[in-house]
Parts: structure tokens; sequence; C-alpha cells
């Protein structure tokens, strides 16, 4: 079993890390302006759990994408591509001007995660797979020898599939220790409270329940994030959980936490508004009650 | 007709469980199985095999000297500590959890591995299919899903552990191969064979003994078996049963003074339409037997072939279209419902000369 200590923690520029962040969500602004718009909830709920792990936390080689001693990520709740695609490609895995073929005929960027696309691990988007995944690459990295890591990004609303839980206990009967799941916990799924649709508390004890190591906190801080992730494993022989609080559209205040964010097309003049208001935001300008109520007529 | 089945070899001992078994005929092939080369020796022979033990046995056989093998179970009873002893790690045992299963093949493949995955054929096919689409056939992953209880294996359990819909989905899917073996020794063939093919891999096995098909030729993936020449009419089956009633069949219809062909269909995908097209160039009639509901598996692949090429008549010997609702053995079930030799002689026989001709057996 592994039981590596975890590697001295580097030194985080955390408002690097924040301007990166804002750079990401603008991307996936202008890819939900194309022709299929796109799940920017989702991604924004998710943009500082990736950057956290994309920027700091993980051992990646975006020139060789497949080097075999990197870690791996999952990106479980799939429908989330625009933030993936966005954030590898600010990473350096390909161009960020691919981004502007997203949805568009003969792209290779789909609407969910596709393999063909470097740093992608797994095509998912059929929610309730990504965990299971992550079990057979913890397992295969350990029976390499390696202490690689496993990260797996699920959606709250995704631990609705009984496979999430099959999975669960198969990482902590296993003993996968570099296995490290974050549940996006926006509480928020496509036709509204997650809550209200499936009951999911109390959700750390119920991971806690099933065999793993439980932490919990703001999805949003980078800070927390990017020691909490970049310390795991937090228990030797058990597999880690953050459960990231997030709020669903984070960063543009007119739709964060509506159900409406959920997928999202931008026309051209509100693009450009969603664009000022993530700039402000970003350099930590509280945002305007025109903020609050712009592109409403974008929403679907 | 019967010759070696389960009722005759097997009369106490479910293998389920994979509790020591008490019969003469389990003795024989489970036993000599686990001596490796000699047991599949005898298999050739003509002696019964199981093919489940068969893959078993030769996996773990192969297992300590190819590091990319690995095996995941789900409490399926047919590994033992003395069959997976060598395996150290590469045996796993995930419990009662299939799509976990093909998850965490899925990302072991990705790394290099080829996992060889245990469930039923039931489960494998219905209730994790959405993992096999998305997690194994979509990135072409290099895992072999080793059904077993394939067909109606699991009769007396039951329509839930029946499996006669798992050819047509994992036909349907594209990047998978579909290998049905008929007897212990290709199964074992299969499983060597498997090491070289890209890609992933669906192999429907049984449950308890059957007899050893004989064939001068070893089954090789893709390519149909001709095990009889015959000119009026082309038999074609797959899987254990089915290719014996084929192959009496046969027998009956020379008696007859009907000559046909058989085909050991073993593989669905790809299909060996260059043979099937071969073997039916001069022939009036196919018949398609299988051990599966009579839309979507072999008769559906050999209508398809054949309709898209050279229209021949194609008549369909299967599972008629309910799901069974009776207890009884593999044989008894397949005997009531008609996936037999004798009806597929009456089959022939009725086509070429008409009703009078030959009489379907009772039950079906």
């Amino acid at each position: 079993m592994t039981t590596t200590l975890p590697r001295a923690r580097r030194t985080t520029d955390l408002d690097a890390l924040r301007e990166r962040a804002t750079r990401i969500r603008e991307h996936v602004a202008d890819m939900c302006a194309g022709p299929e718009g796109g799940h920017l909830g989702g991604a924004y709920s998710a943009t500082e759990i990736m950057t956290a792990l994309y920027f700091d936390v993980m051992n990646v080689y975006p020139d060789r994408p497949d080097a075999p001693e990197r870690d791996r990520f999952v990106l479980s709740k799939g429908h989330a591509a625009v933030g993936l695609y966005a954030t590898l490609a600010e990473r350096g895995y390909f161009p960020v001007g691919e981004l502007d073929t997203y949805a568009r005929p003969g792209s290779r960027l789909l609407g969910h995660p596709v393999r063909a696309v470097e740093g992608v691990e797994a095509a998912t988007g059929s929610l309730g797979h990504g965990l299971a995944l992550g079990c057979g690459f913890a397992l295969g990295t350990r029976l390499e020898g390696r202490d690689s890591r496993t990260f797996v990004l699920m959606g709250d609303g995704e631990l609705q599939e009984g496979s999430v839980w099959e999975a669960a206990i198969g990482a902590a009967s296993l003993g996968l220790d570099r296995l490290v799941a974050v549940v996006d916990r926006n509480s928020l799924q496509l036709t509204g409270p997650t809550d209200g649709i499936a009951a999911m508390e109390p959700l750390a004890d119920r991971w806690r329940s099933f065999g793993w190591a439980v932490r919990e906190f703001d999805g949003h801080d980078l800070g927390e994030l990017t020691e909490a992730l970049g310390s795991a494993p937090w228990e030797p022989g058990r597999p880690s959980v953050v459960i990231a609080r997030t709020t669903k559209g984070h960063g543009l205040p007119f739709l964060e936490g509506r159900p409406a964010c959920h997928y999202v097309t931008f026309s051209e003049r509100n693009l450009a508004k969603a664009r000022a208001v993530l700039r402000r935001s970003g350099e930590g300008v509280r945002s305007t009650e025109e903020d609050r109520t712009t592109g409403k007529e974008d929403e679907k | 007709m019967t010759t070696t089945t389960e009722r005759d070899t097997h009369t106490a001992g479910d293998a389920d469980t994979g509790r020591a078994r008490s019969t003469q005929s389990t003795r024989r092939t489970g036993r000599a199985a686990g001596r490796g080369l000699a047991a599949h020796q005898e298999r050739e022979a003509g002696a019964p095999g199981v093919t489940r033990e068969a893959y078993r046995d030769r996996l773990m056989e192969l297992l300590p000297d190819d590091p990319r093998l690995m095996c995941l179970d789900t409490d399926t009873g047919l590994f033992g500590p003395r069959h997976t002893e060598a395996a150290g790690e590469r045996y796993v045992n995930l419990g009662i959890a299939e799509h976990n299963l093909m998850g965490i093949a899925a990302g072991l493949a990705s790394l290099g591995r080829m996992p060889f995955v245990n469930t039923m054929a039931g489960f494998a096919s219905a209730r994790a299919l959405e993992a096999v689409k998305v997690d194994i056939a979509y990135p072409e992953l290099p895992v072999r899903i080793m059904a077993t209880h394939g067909g109606l294996a699991a009769g007396h359990l039951g329509p839930t552990h029946q499996a006669l819909e798992d050819l047509t989905v994992m036909r349907a899917l594209p990047t998978m191969t579909v290998v049905v073996p008929a007897d212990a020794a290709a199964t074992a063939g299969v499983v060597e064979q498997s090491r070289d093919l890209p890609g992933p891999m669906y192999v429907r096995l049984g449950r308890k003994a059957t007899p050893a098909v004989p064939c001068d030729e070893p089954a090789v993936i893709g390519r149909a078996q001709l095990l009889r020449p015959g000119t009026d009419v082309v038999l074609v089956g797959c899987g254990p049963h089915p290719v014996t009633a084929c192959t009496e069949a046969a027998e009956l219809l020379a008696a007859r003074g009907v000559s046909a062909c058989v085909l050991n269909m073993h593989t669905l995908r790809p299909l060996d339409t260059e043979t099937l097209l071969g073997a039916s160039a001069d022939a009036s009639l196919v018949v398609t037997v299988e051990e599966h509901w009579r839309s979507g598996g072999l008769g559906g692949a050999v209508c398809e072939a054949l309709a898209e090429t050279r229209p021949t008549r194609v008549l369909r010997i299967g599972m008629p279209d309910r799901f069974s609702d009776t207890a009884g053995s593999q044989q008894y079930l397949l005997d009531r419902y008609g996936i037999t030799a004798e009806r597929t002689a009456a089959t022939v026989m009725e086509a070429l000369e008409g009703p009078a001709a030959g009489r379907a057996p009772a039950g079906t």
C-alpha cells in the first residue's frame, strides 16, 4: 500500500491563481457565446478547483501529456467540459485559440470531454462513471509502484447515481489513498436545488461512513483548495474527498445560484457585459446592481 | 440426440457458489483443468469441458508471465485461492458491483493493462452496458469481458439470470469483438489469442460441461470453422449447445438424403462473411441456431450479411419471443424451446418439402 508522505508544499502565488481563474472563466464565457452555448454554471462552480489542480497541485507535463509519472484528473461531471478545455488550454496543452472552435462543425472540442484532446484522460459526462475510472487509474499506478495521484471531480447531483457509491466502496476496500475526489457541492442541478430533488445530507458523514477521509470547505477559496488537495492523502490507506461548497455560476452575479445558469447561450452584447463583470470581480471589485440583472434574456 | 449434457454429467453441486463439487464429470474436467496443458490435451481428445473453467485456468496460467494481464472478479465464485495464488494483486474481487467493475477495468486498461473481467452474461450486457459502451468501447480499450452463464445456462434461476440479449447488444457496439467459444479448448485458445487483439472483447461462456467440438483446425477469432461440408443447406451455430445441435442435425438430414454444411460461427463480430458466403454459394437455405432471442444475435448477423450480398432464405432457430416461465435445467429449456437438433432438422425438411415433411417437437 502506498503511504508516501505528501511532497513539500510549494509557495503558492494566490493572486496569480486568481488571475488564471478569471481568464479561464473568460474563455468559458466566449465558448458559451458560440453557436451551441455551453454548461457555464457547472464550469464556473468548478473553476477554482481545476485551477488549483492544474496550476498548483498536480504534477502534469503539457508537452508530454502522456508522461507515465503524471498525476491524473478525471472530470466526472463531464458537462463542465468547457471549463476543462479552458483550463487545459491555459495550462498549455493546446493553443488557446482552438477554444474558438468549441462545438462548431468539425471541432474536436465536443460538449463532453473526448480523449482526442491532449490532457483529457477519459471520455466522461454520462454521470456516475468518473470515480470508478479514477479507481482504475489509482489501482494501476499503485501496481506500477508510482506515487502518482488521481483526482476525480464530481458534481453533487451526480452523487445520485448508484455507481458512485459502488466506486466509493471499491476505493476504500482497495485502500486507494492516492485517489482524491472532489465533490463540487454547488447544491443546484438542472431543474432545481439538489437537496430538494434527492437529499444529500449529511454528505460528509456519508463519505466518512464509506471509509473515506473527508474535508469540507469553500470551493472558491484557492488557498484552502491548494493546501487540502496538495496535502492528500490525509490518512494512509484511505481515499480522500473534498466537499467543496461552491456556487453554480460563480463569478457572474446575474446568473450565480440560479438554475438558469446551468446552460447558457450568450449574445454578443451580453458576452461583453459578462467579460466586464468577470474582469471587475476578478480584481476584487464588488459587483454592481447592473451586474446582477444583466443577461436575463440569455438564459435557457 | 442428447450426448453429453449437464443433465447427464452433473447431478449435484452448484458451481455458482464456488464450493467443492462432487459429480463424476466435474471431478474429471475441473481437476484436470487445474493441471494446465494436460487438461487441454484431454479436451482436445474429445472430453467434455466447462468453458468458464477453461478460461479461468488458461488465464491463471498466462498471467504470471504477462504483466499486462489482470483478473477483476465480482464475487462470482469462479476463482478460489488455489486458482489465484500466483496472481497476487493482479486478481481483485471487487464485490457485486458490475458498473464499478467496468469503470475500474477501463481505468486500468488506460494505463496499459489488459483486464479480464468476470461477471454473469446477463449483468455484463444489460446492467453494466452503459459503462461498457462509454468507458470501454468508445475509447477502444482492451478489456476482456468474460461473461459466464450465457444463454440459458442458469436456466433454473429464471429470466433474471438468463442472458438472451447479450449478443445483440454487444454486437451493436462499434469496436467490440464478440466471441462465443463452442467448447473448452476453444475458450482457452480465445484467451490466448485475445492478448494480440486491440480493442475490447466480449466472450460468452457457459456454466457446466459441454462436449468437445471436433474440428481439425483450432478456433481462430474472426474465422468461422467449417465442421462439415455440404451442398443443400447450411447450418450455422454459435455456442456449445447450438453447434452440437447443428452437427447432430446434419446427421439426421444425411439419413434423409439432405447434404448439410455445418459452420461454427463462434465470432459474431467481426462476422466471417467470406466463409458464410462461400459455404452457402450453392445452398437454397441457411438455418441459424443459437441460445439467444431469435432477433439480433447470430440469426440477425447472418441475415444482414446475406441480405446485403446474396439474398438467401434464412430461418432462425432460437429462443421464441417470450420469457421462460418454467424451472428446469439448461438442456430441459433448450428442448422445451426447440433449440435442438431435431427441430433444426425438421425446420430444414419443412422448408425443402413443406410442412408435412417434418414436425416440430412439442412445446415449441
